[in-house]
């Protein structure tokens, strides 16, 4: 009788330590979250990440490279025949729109075809475009690697001619400062929209 | 009192010019160069057309491309005027080695997606079909000469029944045309 009546005491008792231990923990999540904000933000963040590819001019470039300014990336290929260019002719718009403020910002455009889109064609292909946006190509495994970071699709369709186009993720990511996921624009996206979103992640990182 | 005063000699100033041309045969001769001008001016803006057999292909064009570009699109609407369903089986274009009829779609999660139209594309009698950013597109593959704006270039259609017709592409900016699609 008695040690049943212990034990029910014992149980209470582990059982009040166990629930003001969650409570302590749960406190202690808040005040983490409210203390740390950017570090819950980073760990939830939906896309990007690491990466190292070479630009037009042949140079190499890192995400490291890009912190302190906020960057604008998006995906595509040169034989693109309508999304491609016209979200570079979109974003070549918005940054005039910009004005002076164009520079606060990078624009990247990662090929999703690197055999095809060698440095020295980007170059040639992004003189169309703003100076401002930068053209990245890579080896196929460095493709693959940022693709997975960003978490986008891009797959090759093979045409009845041997030829072949690419599928891709359309969508413009924005990234901050801290290469953290800020927002995306999406493809089509109303020209005011874009300026302001893009004044937005200027905005973001002063 | 003044101003009303300005007003009336501003009036009787054109009442004066116009009557300088004091026939009908004068007056006549000036609207109708006035309706010419107007005509050419706006001329670019009409929307052409072209026709092979039960099918009218309304305003074929394309955009400008990027520099070294080696794809372009083309875009039109074809309008089936007979009582049969025709296909639109091959295209060609001038400033392109190969040509092809795709499909393109961007989905919810902004995927693009482009495929081959295999079969032919459908035009449904008495129906349309409109080729148009953000749909089906003529597709330009190894361009020879970049499409540049405000340069047309000729191409041919051939449809399933209606047989082959010689098409020219009128050439806009890049971006233009960008508020018409579904994306």
């Amino acid at each position: 009788m008695t040690t049943t009546a212990a034990n029910a005491r014992q149980a209470r008792q582990l059982g009040s330590i166990i629930a003001l231990a969650c409570l302590a923990l749960v406190l202690l999540g808040i005040i983490g979250m409210v203390v740390f904000p950017k570090l819950v933000q980073r760990n939830v963040s939906p896309v990007g990440g690491p990466f190292t590819l070479t630009t037009q001019t042949g140079a190499r470039l890192s995400d490291t490279d890009l912190r302190g300014k906020p960057f604008a990336i998006v995906f595509g290929f040169t034989r693109c025949p309508e999304v491609c260019p016209t979200t570079l002719w979109e974003t070549t718009e918005a940054l005039k729109m910009l004005g002076s403020d164009a520079a606060k910002l990078r624009v990247l455009f990662v090929s999703v075809d690197p055999t095809r889109d060698t440095p020295e064609f980007m170059a040639r292909y992004l003189q169309s475009f703003d100076k401002h946006i930068t053209g990245l190509t890579g080896t196929e495994t460095e493709i693959t690697s940022i693709g997975r970071e960003y978490r986008i699709y891009y797959k090759k369709v093979p045409t009845d001619d041997g030829d072949y186009t690419m599928d891709h993720t359309a969508t413009m990511f924005l990234m901050d400062a801290d290469g953290q996921f800020e927002g995306t624009i999406a493809y089509g996206e109303e020209m005011a929209t874009r300026v302001q979103k893009l004044r937005r992640l200027i905005g973001a990182a002063t | 009192m003044q101003g009303s005063q300005r007003a009336f000699t501003r009036a009787s100033t054109f009442v004066h010019l116009l009557s300088r041309f004091r026939s009908f045969e004068e007056r006549l001769g000036l609207a109708v160069f006035t309706l010419a001008l107007l005509f050419a001016m706006t001329h670019p803006l009409w929307a052409h057309e072209f026709k092979a057999g039960d099918i009218e292909i309304v305003h074929p064009w394309s955009q400008a491309t990027p520099e070294g570009a080696k794809v372009a699109a083309g875009y039109l609407t074809l309008k089936n005027h007979g009582n049969s369903t025709d296909r639109l089986v091959s295209a060609t274009g001038d400033v392109a080695g190969m040509t092809q009829v795709h499909e393109m779609s961007v989905d919810a999660n902004g995927i693009m997606t482009m495929k081959q139209v295999a079969d032919g594309l459908e035009i449904p009698a008495g129906g349309e079909v409109t080729l148009k950013p953000g749909s089906f597109h003529i597709m330009f593959m190894d361009l020879k000469q970049p499409v540049k704006e405000g340069q047309p270039f000729k191409g041919t259609l051939t449809f399933e029944k209606a047989g082959t017709v010689e098409i020219e592409y009128s050439v806009e900016a890049m971006g233009g045309g960008h508020d018409d699609h579904g994306g």
